[in-house]
């Protein structure tokens, strides 16, 4: 199995879909890059295909904390400017992107 | 010098009016402005407020009743939210980000009474082990070897707060830690760190990279300090998930607790090959120390530590990737334009994150999508669980684990850059402990023969901080590391 993903991460049409899912600009120059990089670090990863995991239950977060619920009520609130006052666009007291239905 | 002083000092002297809280900070704000532009620990000096915020302070001393940071002068990584003043976690993507609210950490420093100078460089979303990954530029270690002016890294992430706190730029600063960014940072400029239990300290308004590990601490001077620090820093958030509500002990008073009948694990798998000899000395020094203490010496095994780094590198990205998804363009920071909406998120962010945080991206991504999942996500989840039982089986026998921190002294800038794999061997003795979410302290034990400070860590149990802090005053007092470095205020520079 390890060789198998290996030679798939090397192709660049994988760092291209990747890149896909991950909304990043990336440019052709830079696939063989990221692909050469991506594969060493995916070969040093196969390490854990030896390691046994038989009826391991797998760990999500540290484990140490635990959820609480809280009351349903409203904590916050009131501080529109607050929340608009980083967008890079705004029209009145919306957020403005490039039109997104024709 | 008021910049030579550790906290615990400043703490008396203020309240003995040796010196004003203004004077304490302006011979900060001073050496900042002497230092900065060499060194380049601060993004952001927030000089005027910081006197500010001084003259206020010494108001409140005056009056008397002040709580215990007052005064003080802190550097804030530039990873937490600070109330207008820019955060930009080292990122273009951030580059213009002013929080309309302030952290939790530093809340509770600011209601304690801490001055802050600025904001602090790091690697760009605390994704790095040398400041070399700044969309700031670099920070150059105080530190240099003997005869040399090579310019040699901080370390990282928290590259900026180890500087600014070995060159005198700051009396303390706050750091965090997914994987070692305290603790390696804090090994390669000779000063204190410890990242605490997960769950110690809120994580509400620290800007997130991977959020079952990132975890806030304190950076100083001295054991003594960094307790002072933790006490003000840590405490139950209700705006935190995976904050824990449990009551924070006197962690000042737990530094001169004694030792006697403590047992301390020495880890055997962390004798890498390749480790180098001068840690391996050193290491042996801190197990003598902690023998004339009155300790008791044990052997013990992590076996699944030799496999932290990889998992690491799996989960990390993994959450990164979902965190770093925030970063669109539109709600706040950069905005790269494009012809729709997908091109903008596109452009945005492949104009705005630098290459380690892409690179990160697309890792995380690849690890997550669908027919990877299991072979990667799911198999290193179920690893976590394996490195995690080892320290609960270790810390039935040992109280407290004592490991070098680091596997070398700080290098230089261009060397381990080529190899993403060989960087990230840094971490190779933090990361099992932020895997499993328990407490470590790093401290400075010796120097090599090249001049630049070598760094022992100690691993505690899950709220074993107040052990820490007794075992490394023990260490801290036995070493006597009164060693400096050559680029600090009131230095040769």
């Amino acid at each position: 199995m390890g060789a198998e993903l290996t030679d798939k991460i090397l192709d660049k049409k994988i760092v291209q879909r990747v890149a896909k899912l991950s909304s990043l600009a990336v440019k052709e120059d830079e696939l063989a890059i990221y692909a050469a990089d991506l594969g060493g670090i995916i070969n040093w990863m196969e390490q854990l295909n030896g390691v046994d995991i038989t009826d391991v239950q797998p760990m999500v977060g540290t484990e140490i904390a635990q959820l609480r619920l809280r009351e349903d009520v409203v904590t916050d609130g009131d501080c529109k400017e607050d929340v608009l006052s980083n967008a890079p666009e705004r029209i009145a007291d919306f957020y403005a992107v490039p039109k997104v239905v024709e | 010098m008021l910049t030579g002083m550790k906290i615990t000092e400043a703490v008396d002297g203020l309240r003995q009016k040796k010196f004003s809280a203004e004077e304490l900070t302006k011979a900060h704000v001073n050496a900042i402005n002497k230092l900065n532009d060499r060194i380049n620990a601060y993004i952001t000096v927030t000089a005027d407020a910081a006197i500010e915020q001084a003259k206020a302070a010494d108001q409140k001393l005056a009056a008397g009743d002040a709580p215990a940071l007052t005064g003080i002068p802190l550097a804030i990584k530039d990873l937490f939210c600070t109330k207008g003043v820019k955060t930009t976690a080292a990122s273009r993507i951030l580059e213009n980000f002013v929080p309309p609210y302030e952290s939790t950490v530093t809340a509770n420093l600011l209601r304690d009474g801490a001055v802050f100078l600025g904001k602090v460089n790091l690697d760009e979303f605390a994704m790095g082990s040398g400041n070399l990954n700044s969309a700031f530029g670099a920070v150059e270690n105080p530190w240099k070897r003997q005869g040399e002016d090579t310019f040699l890294v901080p370390g990282g992430s928290s590259g900026g707060s180890a500087a600014a706190v070995a060159a005198q730029m700051a009396m303390g600063a706050t750091g965090t830690d997914t994987g070692g960014s305290i603790r390696q940072p804090a090994a390669y400029c000779g000063i204190t760190g410890i990242k605490p239990t997960y769950g110690r300290c809120s994580r509400w308004g620290i800007i997130a990279y991977a959020s079952s590990l990132d975890q806030a601490g304190p950076m100083g001077k001295s054991v003594e300090d960094c307790a002072i620090m933790l006490q003000s820093m840590a405490g139950f958030d209700p705006k935190d998930s995976t904050s824990v509500d449990k009551e924070v002990p006197d962690y000042r008073a737990a530094c001169n607790r004694s030792l006697k009948g403590m047992k301390v694990g020495i880890p055997m798998e962390y004798r890498v090959p390749g480790l180098s000899p001068e840690i391996e000395a050193v290491w042996q020094q801190g197990i003598n120390w902690l023998k004339e203490a009155g300790c008791e010496i044990v052997d013990v095994s992590l076996p699944h530590t030799k496999h932290g780094l990889a998992t690491y590198y799996i989960i990390a990205p993994a959450e990164a990737s979902s965190n770093l998804a925030r970063y669109d363009g539109v709600r706040y920071g950069r905005r790269v334009d494009g012809a729709s909406l997908d091109e903008l998120y596109a452009n945005t962010r492949g104009a705005g994150f630098g290459d380690e945080v892409k690179r990160r991206i697309l890792m995380g991504t690849y690890v997550l999508s669908a027919g990877y999942y299991d072979a990667y996500y799911l198999r290193a989840q179920k690893v976590r669980k394996l490195i995690n039982q080892d320290f609960m089986n270790v810390f039935d026998k040992v109280d407290v684990l004592l490991t070098p921190t680091a596997p070398t002294a700080a290098f230089a800038k261009g060397e381990n850059q080529e190899d993403p794999v060989q960087m990230y061997l840094n971490d190779i003795f933090t990361v099992p402990a932020s895997m499993a979410g328990v407490p470590g302290l790093a401290l400075p034990a010796g120097l090599s023969s090249q001049g630049l400070p070598l760094g022992l860590q100690l691993l505690g149990r899950p709220f074993g901080e107040e052990t820490l802090f007794a075992v490394g005053s023990a260490m801290e007092k036995a070493a006597n590391f009164t060693h400096k470095p050559t680029l600090r205020a009131g230095g040769s520079l």
